[in-house]
């Protein structure tokens, strides 16, 4: 049996790694050049740095996984620097490239496990150079060991927000400011299921409360006006406070997030149909808890099939690898897989306490100035998605998000609508006065990313 | 216990850019029309399509009606309020080897005879006013009154001035119902909605086929789906929209710089037994679609493709349309089987159905195009 995983982060490292003990060495397909995803990613071995550094108290599950990972790739037929661009269920072929050159991976089973991205809202002022979303002011942190800025300001809302905060503060670069859109009472009504996360749930109040033992200015509830800039960059953010008082706080960067949405492009070429997640605020798709999905021989795991953050990455790419063998009526050991059912139902409950915590301010997105660019790579404005819904608008009205993409080219551009895609949706069903669900999510089509053409 | 039918003069069936422009036209001579579109109208392939308007490289048959098309194209901002990016870039066909260039000489003489503008680029202009192109091109064929458009935009607003002159456009109906006797056409929608009118008009594009089965007269249709890709922006510098001979490429440039590209056929669920049809492109055409791409324009090597797609038409088998009367019902019309070149075709086909449906003529000749050119094939009525 040919399986075919992509993605090498805490899913597709576990996937593997549970294949291999089995005797099936899948071919493993990850566009970056190393393992470990999203939130292991290692630095290139010049800028090498101790686990404990790296990854703070994820520096046991860090190395834990690198050493799986290491121990897998050879073993499996390891692919690195390899996009999966392309899907075709019917005659289960990957479409790949590498370096240039095209390949066509032909497969029994799949297992996607591509993870997620950042959700991000744009604010008056967020094309400014030095304003990035939190998990790329992460990242620079991590694999390139550079902070995005001096003195920056990380704003938004979700677990990310404080961790990179945090991280930022012990790398030398203090915050200017953490500012959480959403209130405290909101995060305290979830509080009874936070508990639930034990650990995670504690972690999160450790960089709450280490930031404010270290005079890092908090501010919750808190709703932004601008981002003020010069040619050279960011100057300032604009806010109010929860009680409506205007704010400046001066800074040199700017991390933007509000939780993560899954890169399920692939998941869509394939066919999967998708359903909307009230709660995560975001479209998924179809899978049961062991990752089997309505198109058969696909499998889903990790953040890109609804995000469950690290821990249950892992054991969803176990259990997925299971459900593989299991269709394939190899011999499994059918308690473990049991058990890491009951893990992963748990682990939904957690999650949907913690989305609680940090709901995605649908309204703040919806209520962006008319003259906010949304989508960046198309150069349109919130206006020009509004004047979609209007009855005047030259083509009709536009219903739902596709229509008004077809009509505007929001989310036509290099992105796609992976970056400006949620909040193009708000804006639109605030316009129409629907609900965000009622119209409907950006179609997906190939390629999952831009592709060169060849030379001759 | 039955639903109240909504009963209209014309029913048209589709909201293409053949059903639009037909209700848009009935309208204008104030024929109560009611159309019923399975989706959104211009969600298939007239929205969806390469966006060509192209009179060059014709079935000669077809010549009259693109010329008709053509003339109402250059008044659409008048007509629906918006130009829907119709742009006169000019059309150039080119020739790779002599066999090709041949082909395009022999055009000439077709154009002449329809009154079609078409200039031959030999073999040294060629490569002087279009320096960008490739080695292998040998010579071309231009015609200035060709160009494109955005094919997102047209139908869309088509069917707004349609409702703004008094037709009725019913979007989410699927008609699953066919029924006809006593010199009027009921139809049922999925959800149980029905419809009455005395003339039905068929411009179901692919679909067309099953609604003339429907009626006694099925005719060998099969889908089309051109596939199709576009780049990300770059430099503007491809003026003309760009085909060749045999048409295993064609590429065209917006001045916001996409290259919009197509070339081969994607693959598609035309007639799935649960949900809505799909289609969808083939990776090894693409990337094949991007090879004669590359060699007939060298400068888009290592332009980054952005995104791809087909959609669905219907392919007659000597890829010319069905349009005119019924052979089996009277006051039904037919109009479908575009066969892949019937956006350009659009504006003209609601000009000449509503001639048929009030005159009982067209002044543009459609003999060509008559459903009864088939043999009778085993008729499925459903
Ligand atoms: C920017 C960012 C920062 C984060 N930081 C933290 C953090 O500090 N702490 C925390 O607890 N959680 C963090 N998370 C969440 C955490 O990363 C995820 O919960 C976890 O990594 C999920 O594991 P995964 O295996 O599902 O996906 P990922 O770790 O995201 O791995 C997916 C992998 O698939 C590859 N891939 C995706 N699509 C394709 C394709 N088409 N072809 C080839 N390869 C592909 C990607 O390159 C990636 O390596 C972060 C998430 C993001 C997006
Ligand atoms: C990818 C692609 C590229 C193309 N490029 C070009 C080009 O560059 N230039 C050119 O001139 N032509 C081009 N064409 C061809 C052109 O798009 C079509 O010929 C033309 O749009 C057909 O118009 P239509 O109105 O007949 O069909 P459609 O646009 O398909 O409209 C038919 C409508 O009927 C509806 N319908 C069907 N059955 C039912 C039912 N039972 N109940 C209710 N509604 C129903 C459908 O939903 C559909 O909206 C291309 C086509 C494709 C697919």
């Amino acid at each position: 049996m040919k399986v075919a995983v992509i993605g090498a982060g805490p899913a597709g490292t576990r996937a593997v790694e549970t294949l291999l003990a089995h005797g099936i060495s899948p071919v493993w397909l990850e566009e970056s050049a190393d393992g470990g995803g999203r939130i292991y990613q290692r630095p290139p071995a010049p800028l090498a740095r101790d686990h404990r550094t790296l990854y703070g108290f994820e520096a046991k599950r860090a190395a834990a996984l690198h050493s799986a990972f290491d121990a897998a790739r050879s073993r499996a037929d390891w692919r690195p620097q390899t996009l999966v661009w392309h899907i075709r269920p019917s005659t289960r072929q990957l479409h790949t490239v590498s370096q240039g050159q095209q390949a066509v991976v032909d497969y029994h089973a799949a297992i996607l496990c591509t993870g997620a991205m950042d959700r991000v809202i744009p604010i008056p002022g967020w094309t400014h150079p030095g304003v990035t979303s939190l998990g790329a002011a992460q990242i620079a942190l991590k694999s390139q060991g550079c902070a995005i800025g001096q003195r920056p300001v990380f704003l938004g809302s979700g677990p990310l927000l404080w961790l990179v905060a945090y991280q930022y503060a012990k790398a030398g670069a203090p915050p200017a400011a953490v500012l959480d859109t959403t209130p405290f009472a909101t995060k305290l009504a979830a509080t009874p299921g936070l508990l639930r996360g034990g650990a995670t749930f504690a972690k999160g109040l450790f960089y709450i409360t280490w930031l404010r033992a270290h005079g890092i200015p908090i501010a919750e509830g808190v709703s932004p006006i601008a981002i003020d800039g010069a040619e050279d960059g960011v100057t300032a953010l604009r806010w109010r406070d929860a009680a409506g008082r205007e704010h400046r706080t001066e800074c040199d960067a700017l991390g933007l997030g509000w939780g993560l949405r899954p890169e399920a492009q692939l998941a869509d070429l394939a066919g999967i149909p998708f359903r909307f997640d009230a709660v995560q605020h975001n479209w998924i798709p179809e899978r049961d808890l062991a990752g089997r999905t309505p198109v058969a021989h696909h499998y889903l795991a990790g953040d890109g099939a609804g995000i469950g953050g690290a821990e249950m990455a892992e054991l969803a790419g176990r259990r997925a690898a299971l459900a593989v063998l299991q269709n394939a009526r190899t011999p499994i050991d059918t308690a473990a897989a049991a058990a890491l059912d009951r893990k992963l139902a748990a682990g939904q409950k957690f999650r949907v306490a913690l989305e609680r915590a940090f709901p995605f301010p649908a309204k703040l997105a919806a209520s962006l100035p008319d003259d906010t660019i949304l989508c960046r790579c198309e150069g349109l404005r919130a206006a020009d998605i509004r004047a979609t819904a209007m009855v005047d608008y030259h083509a009709g009205v536009a219903p739902e998000l596709n229509r008004a993409k077809a009509f505007s080219r929001a989310g036509m551009g290099r992105c796609q609508g992976r970056l400006c895609g949620a909040a193009t949706a708000e804006v639109l069903a605030a316009a129409l006065g629907q609900p965000v669900e009622a119209i409907g999510r950006l179609r997906g089509q190939p390629p999952v990313k831009p592709i060169p053409i060849a030379a001759a | 216990m039955s639903t109240p039918v909504e009963t209209a003069e014309v029913i048209i069936l589709g909201g293409g850019g053949a059903g639009c422009s037909t209700a848009l036209h009935l309208a204008q001579r104030g024929v109560r029309a009611v159309l019923l579109e399975r989706g959104l109208v211009g969600g298939q392939a007239s929205g969806v399509n390469y966006g060509g308007v192209r009179q060059q490289g014709r079935n000669p048959a077809e010549l009259p009606i693109a010329r008709r098309s053509r003339e109402i194209w250059g008044r659409l901002p008048e007509i629906i309020g918006t130009d829907a990016e119709f742009s006169e870039t000019g059309h150039l066909k080119l020739a790779r080897n002599e066999a090709e260039e041949a082909d395009l000489i022999a055009y000439l003489d077709t154009a002449r005879q329809h009154g079609l503008p078409l200039r031959m680029v030999g073999r040294n202009a060629i490569h002087r006013d279009y320096p960008w192109l490739g080695p292998s091109v040998l010579a071309g064929s231009f015609a200035p009154e060709d160009g494109s458009a955005n094919p997102r935009l047209l139908v869309p607003a088509i069917a707004k001035a349609a409702r703004a002159a008094g037709a009725v456009i019913h979007e989410q109906t699927r008609v699953t119902g066919y029924y006809h006797g006593a010199g009027r056409f009921e139809l049922t929608a999925e959800d149980g909605r029905r419809f009455a009118a005395p003339v039905l008009v068929n411009t179901g594009g692919y679909w067309g086929g099953a609604v003339a089965a429907a009626f006694g007269e099925a005719v060998p249709i099969q889908p089309l789906n051109p596939n199709m890709a576009v780049t990300e922006p770059i430099r503007y510098f491809i003026e003309p929209n760009l085909g060749v001979v045999g048409g295993n490429v064609y590429l065209r440039q917006i001045p916001r710089g996409n290259v919009i590209l197509g070339g081969g056929h994607g693959e598609s669920e035309a007639d799935p037994a649960n949900g809505r049809p799909w289609s969808r492109p083939l990776a090894e055409v693409t990337l094949e679609t991007l090879r004669h791409a590359v060699r007939l324009v060298p400068a888009l090597a290592g332009v980054q493709l952005i995104r791809s797609w087909s959609g669905i038409d219907g392919q007659m088998p000597d890829r010319i349309p069905v349009i005119g009367p019924s052979r089996t019902t009277p006051g039904l019309f037919h109009a479908f089987g575009f066969s892949g070149h019937g956006f350009q075709l659009g504006p003209a086909i609601g000009a000449i159905l509503a001639e048929l449906v009030t005159e009982g003529r067209s002044t543009t000749p459609i003999d060509a195009f008559r459903i009864d050119r088939f043999p009778v094939a085993a008729a499925t009525a459903s």
